[in-house]
């Protein structure tokens, strides 16, 4: 029998855009357990929640994430609307889905690129990060912000996109979408990029279901649970179908985050067909009472949001379960057995967003 | 499966310039809409201090009796609520970011009404 080594990856390693540690308990070049320990950026946000307004809250919870940004202040926002029974208007709907669509492309882009560097392949990394700031220009040019978009509100949103522009934002994505097509052909056909995910980290329908996992990691194992089949802002009024890859490897999730990006730039298509027109927002008075568990797609994967109020401005409690911890179980065992080599890929696929899971 | 899969791309980069900009020669053109830097018109200022009390990092200080409105721009993160909430719409988001500093105090900027100033002038003058 081989002896058995303990190797740290992390806090601090080439492939991790954020602090998380493993120890990786090692047979030659096998990995035999995976020991995650996480707590390197935790900020107290949860906490926080005691201390503000309800309604400026609301940045704050744009901010517990600098990618899905924008969902994480939308889920909030629903989560008070529900507490206060409050109407958003249809067309502020409409806004905040295609802003969270325009957010899933510019976050899938931007794992895309970052797959492709754990994997070493420079320049289809440079490729994919060019294409996100097409997506990021249309985001600054509608809410004046690249990541922290600070366009939703408890009752609507603040911003409004007029036809014209929502015209523009469409054709653009048929071109950006067209050289996305291209480099993403790279992801789906190159031989180099198949040889380094296809059959890594595989991870079976039933386990993932068992283990918990969300989104597209769930989803690439064969289980079609996509949370914005809940119907919530937009959704209800357009048509798509959740992404599903059979295999449940590295190269299956690859595969179903790019369906996603084509998915997200046809959604924006129906949805600046559909664009009712109207008011923006609500006027919010008064304090919520109540509780409400919310509910959002986000592009890592079903966010979970507990809020209690208790009549007063401030809330009683807020709990986020974000994507990445309920898939950090699944990446623990699909580490089990893998190669070291392998280990970053494995650790990418499942897009690890550590902010999100320390708040 | 295919090898050459990048193949257009090398043949598109032979001949295209490169996707950054050359920066300091070639500065980036912010849109309109973009939120940067707060600024305020104090001649209009009512000191209500609804803006400093909006804050979501208590960037802003509204000294009534003082007439003055001071804020810390390292502080400041541009999320617009002041502007949105200003009873005067005396308040506005330049699109760039603020100037550069080298120490945190240099950040904190202090706006006067005038006829605060012009009463103190001649007492600063003396000093």
């Amino acid at each position: 029998m081989s002896q058995r080594n303990v190797i740290p990856f992390g806090p601090q390693h080439p492939v991790l855009p954020e602090p998380i540690h493993l120890d990786l308990v090692t047979e030659d070049e096998t990995v035999i357990e995976a020991i995650p320990s996480i707590g390197f950026v935790h900020r107290g946000l949860e906490k926080l929640v005691e201390k503000k307004d309800y309604q400026d809250f609301v940045y704050v919870a744009e901010r517990i994430c600098g990618i899905c940004s924008f969902m994480h202040g939308m889920t909030y926002c629903q989560a008070v609307e529900e507490i206060m029974e409050i109407a958003v208007p249809e067309r502020a709907l409409y806004l905040r889905t295609v802003w969270a669509e325009l957010s899933r492309i510019h976050s899938h882009l931007m794992w895309l690129g970052l797959a492709a560097d754990a994997f070493g392949f420079e320049s289809l990394f440079m490729n994919c990060w060019r294409l996100r700031e097409g997506i990021l220009d249309i985001i600054e040019a509608t809410t004046g912000g690249r990541v922290i978009f600070g366009s939703c509100k408890i009752g609507g949103v603040r911003r409004d996109i007029d036809d014209e522009t929502m015209k523009g934002i469409v054709e653009k994505l048929g071109t950006i979408g067209a050289e996305i097509g291209r480099t993403t052909d790279v992801f789906l056909n190159d031989y180099s990029v198949q040889h380094r995910l296809k059959g890594i980290g595989v991870l079976s329908g039933e386990e993932a279901h068992a283990l918990g996992t969300v989104g597209p990691v769930l989803r690439a194992s064969g289980v079609a649970m996509d949370a914005r089949k809940i119907d919530y802002a937009a959704y209800r009024n357009l048509k798509f179908e959740p992404v599903v890859e059979k295999a449940g490897d590295c190269h299956a999730r690859c595969r179903v985050r790019v369906r996603e990006i084509f998915q997200s730039v046809d959604l924006i298509g129906q949805a600046a067909r559909k664009m009712p027109g109207g008011e923006i927002f609500v006027k919010v008075t008064g304090a919520p009472n109540g509780e409400f568990f919310s509910r959002v797609e986000q592009p890592r994967g079903e966010v979970i949001y507990y809020v209690k109020a208790n009549g007063t401005k401030n809330l009683q409690r807020f709990r986020v379960r974000t994507p990445t911890f309920a898939n950090l179980p699944a990446m623990v065992k699909m580490l089990e057995g893998a190669s070291i080599a392998d280990v970053p890929n494995i650790i990418l696929t499942i897009d690890p967003c550590i902010s999100c899971v320390e708040r | 499966m295919s090898f050459l899969s990048m193949t257009r791309n090398i043949a598109e980069n032979l001949f295209k310039g490169p996707s950054t900009r050359r920066y300091p020669k070639e500065k980036r053109e912010y849109g309109l809409k973009s939120r940067g830097m707060i600024g305020i018109d104090i001649e209009a200022c009512i000191f209500c201090g609804l803006c400093s009390r909006r804050c979501p990092t208590g960037a802003l200080t509204v000294r009534k009796d003082q007439k003055e409105w001071e804020i810390d721009r390292l502080r400041c993160v541009f999320c617009g609520y002041c502007v949105e909430v200003c009873p005067k719409k005396c308040l506005a988001m330049a699109n760039h970011y603020s100037p550069c500093v080298t120490e945190r105090a240099a950040a904190v900027h202090l706006e006067r009404q005038a006829l605060r100033d012009a009463a103190d002038a001649p007492a600063e003058g003396k000093e």
